[in-house]
């Protein structure tokens, strides 16, 4: 009776918890402004199934895909066993599910695998970060944190794993020995293995089965509640994220519609545009971005495919697409303190420019959109960039000075360069 | 093969006064109009739509840039006075299809011009070529034998991710009966060439190498007699690329339109 009460409150508190951080990055993401991604509805949904649920943009480099796919696998089934976990957490009962029969012993033995692919992806991917040390998963923005955090989610779900393995190895063998309410249920094909390292007698196997059980559970409402700090989001957010992803071609650049009304103002004195709250052209801050950008932040995980085909990275410039990411995550929650802190409007001198994303940094860019074809989850870090661009060149008139001479021989004469317009035919009369 | 052009181009102004109208309007496109290298290619799209017959015209000088390069840099202001001027003048024209020489101005007129009240069929023109390979109306028969050359084919970022059109220009080359090799980077993995983004008007950031280095590198590890490109900025970064590395003598930089040019002796 007691573990019950504990467990729901357990439960309920860790759930509370989770909800009051989640708000609050919903918050963070509605500092954003508008950005209208409600059209085409299907074809959105069908690019979430495709993207985030068949993790399709995964396969190009398919040995990180397969493994990533059974930890995906692992995480999204297990659940179904996270399930009976809760139940008879609240309901102080055991392998409620057992009446099922041999599809219980299906589910259970497919669990294992499962579980046992989890355990072995993720001891790969520890491999691969910390022995292997690939170079996607190092460069300036991966500092000692986002490195850690990487290395904690892989050991929690090993530990996850394990836990879940050592509690079913000791139930069997309770279940052998017909012990209390352990009833004969489930097929234990991978924790079978593990039972002659347990002890025999029946009360250290009800410790370890119980231990490993409240372990397992607490475990799962823990990494719950890592989720908000750590990069690990994307569990979650790739599926929103992919929903309300570009669907334009690539190479089209939004068109700002506070500059078309002044444009037509301009050019046709008559036009009176509607009036419009004075903004920002282009972002300073994050809360220039739109929420759409906002929330690419929130999703990124790290994993370096943008800015290992980033050509300007690649040729050793300061540039790194998820570094873009990341330090507008980091100045969102940032903000985000501030607000919770000392209220709206509160300025602490700092801005997304200059304090974390740097001149050098958004100038190196080629838009070439590679960056956006890697991500798995259809993360736009050019937006940004060109964002921040557009902050420097209209509103500060910061622009490298090439690119102000080629400005302005577009403006004076039609072209980039110093040609006369009156020139232009004369390809077709020379030589 | 000389590369003088023995007809007239006709101008949109000079079409209109003789009261008739075009089937297509070819966007020539600032380095298309001024840069000596891509005049060439310029020429070459020309020779193609005269030898086809197609009825097109350009716009000379009433034509100007896209705004494009001051998009990319961040000064949506002076695209869209450029892309409103030039929406005027197309609109005036009661232009209908567009076919440019240029992946940033096919893009820009494609998918920026439309909100701004500009629509149009756009093209590129390896697009074209494709077409008219399909239609049976260009041939590769008549010109210089390009049986069995390696080609390597560059994918200009705003004509292959920006808008995936990969099989028109490879389409093209594929006619020729040349030997195609494809760079380890191509199609949607394709390597940009450097130029992007308004990259090609300033000196790169401060890095260990130039994006086109990396790139002919790639190119070059083909072996190939010809680096097939349909940029006129790929062109040039890809020539730059090619003669830093001595290769001027063994490797071609040619845009797909010259090489169609040559194909039929045009």
């Amino acid at each position: 009776m007691i573990a019950q009460i504990l467990f729901i409150a357990l439960f309920i508190a860790a759930v509370a918890l989770f909800s009051y951080n989640a708000k609050k990055v919903i918050r963070n993401i509605r500092l954003g402004k508008p950005a209208d991604r409600t059209d085409q509805p299907q074809k959105r949904l069908m690019t979430m199934l495709k993207v985030a649920f068949g993790q399709t943009k995964m396969f190009f480099r398919p040995i990180p895909a397969f493994l990533h796919l059974l930890v995906y696998a692992g995480f999204v089934i297990v659940n179904i066993e996270v399930l009976e976990i809760m139940i008879d957490g609240v309901a102080g009962t055991h392998r409620i599910f057992h009446g099922l029969g041999g599809l219980y012993n299906v589910l259970i033995g497919a669990f294992e695998f499962l579980a046992l692919g989890v355990w072995v992806s993720c001891a790969l991917f520890l491999i691969r970060r910390n022995v292997l040390k690939l170079k996607r998963f190092s460069g300036v923005e991966m500092t000692s944190w986002p490195k850690s955090d990487a290395n904690y989610i892989l050991i929690t779900e090993i530990l996850l794993m394990t836990a879940f393995l050592t509690m079913n190895a000791a139930d069997v063998k309770l279940q052998a020995l017909g012990y209390g309410h352990y009833v004969t249920a489930g097929a234990f094909p991978v924790s079978q293995f593990l039972q002659n390292l347990l002890p025999d007698s029946a009360s250290s196997l009800v410790a370890i089965e119980r231990g490993c059980w409240w372990f397992h559970i607490i475990g799962i409402l823990a990494f719950l509640n890592y989720l908000p700090y750590s990069k690990h989001f994307h569990i979650l957010f790739a599926f929103p994220n992919t929903y309300f992803s570009n669907l334009e071609p690539k190479g089209e650049f939004s068109n700002m519609q506070s500059v078309t009304n002044e444009v037509k103002a301009m050019l046709d004195p008559s036009f009176t545009p509607e009036p419009a709250e004075p903004g920002r052209f282009g972002a300073k801050d994050v809360n220039d971005l739109s929420w759409v950008n906002l929330m690419n932040a929130y999703t990124c995980t790290e994993c370096g495919r943008c800015t290992s085909v980033c050509p300007a990275n690649m040729t050793g410039k300061l540039l790194s697409p998820r570094k873009i990411m990341m330090d507008t995550r980091d100045r969102l929650t940032e903000v985000g303190k501030n607000i919770d802190k000392s209220g709206n409007g509160f300025d602490d001198g700092k801005s997304l420019i200059d304090t974390y994303i740097s001149r050098e940094e958004i100038w190196a860019c080629t838009s070439c959109n590679a960056c956006t074809n890697a991500c798995p989850i259809n993360i736009d870090p050019l937006a940004i960039i060109t964002e921040l661009r557009r902050y420097a060149v209209m509103e500060e008139s910061q622009s490298p000075a090439s690119l102000n001479a080629m400005m302005g021989n577009i403006e004076n004469n039609g072209a980039p360069w110093k040609y006369s317009p009156a020139d232009r035919l004369n390809w077709a009369k020379e030589n | 093969m000389s590369e003088q052009l023995n007809f007239e181009v006709p101008t949109m102004a000079e079409l209109i006064a003789r009261g008739e109208e075009p089937e297509i309007l070819f966007w020539v496109g600032c380095a298309g109009s001024y840069d000596e290298r891509a005049q060439k290619t310029t020429r070459d799209i020309c020779k193609i739509l005269h030898h086809v017959g197609l009825k097109y015209a350009v716009l000379g000088t009433e034509e100007s840039c896209t705004g494009d390069p001051a998009k990319r840099a961040g000064n949506e202001f002076l695209f869209q006075m450029q892309a409103m001027t030039n929406i005027e003048v197309l609109n005036g024209y009661n232009i209908k299809k567009i076919v440019t020489g240029c992946p940033h101005c096919f893009n820009t007129i494609k998918n920026e011009y439309p909100g701004l009240g500009g629509n149009y069929e756009v093209i590129h023109h390896t697009q074209l070529i494709q077409q008219l390979i399909d239609e049976g109306k260009l041939k590769a028969e008549g010109g210089e034998s390009f049986k069995g050359k390696k080609i390597t084919y560059h994918d200009p970022c705003y004509l292959g991710r920006g808008n995936d059109v990969y099989e028109a220009p490879r389409k093209a080359l594929e006619v020729l009966d040349a030997q195609l090799v494809e760079m380890k980077r191509c199609k949607s993995n394709g390597l940009c060439c450097g130029a992007g983004g308004a990259q090609m008007f300033k000196e790169p950031e401060k890095g260990n190498k130039d994006i086109n280095i990396e790139r002919i590198e790639e190119a070059l590890e083909t072996n190939p007699q010809i680096v097939a490109a349909s940029c006129p900025f790929c062109m040039t970064m890809l020539s730059d690329g090619v003669k830093l590395k001595d290769q001027s003598e063994h490797v071609k930089v040619l845009d797909i339109a010259e090489i169609t040019a040559r194909a039929n002796g045009l």
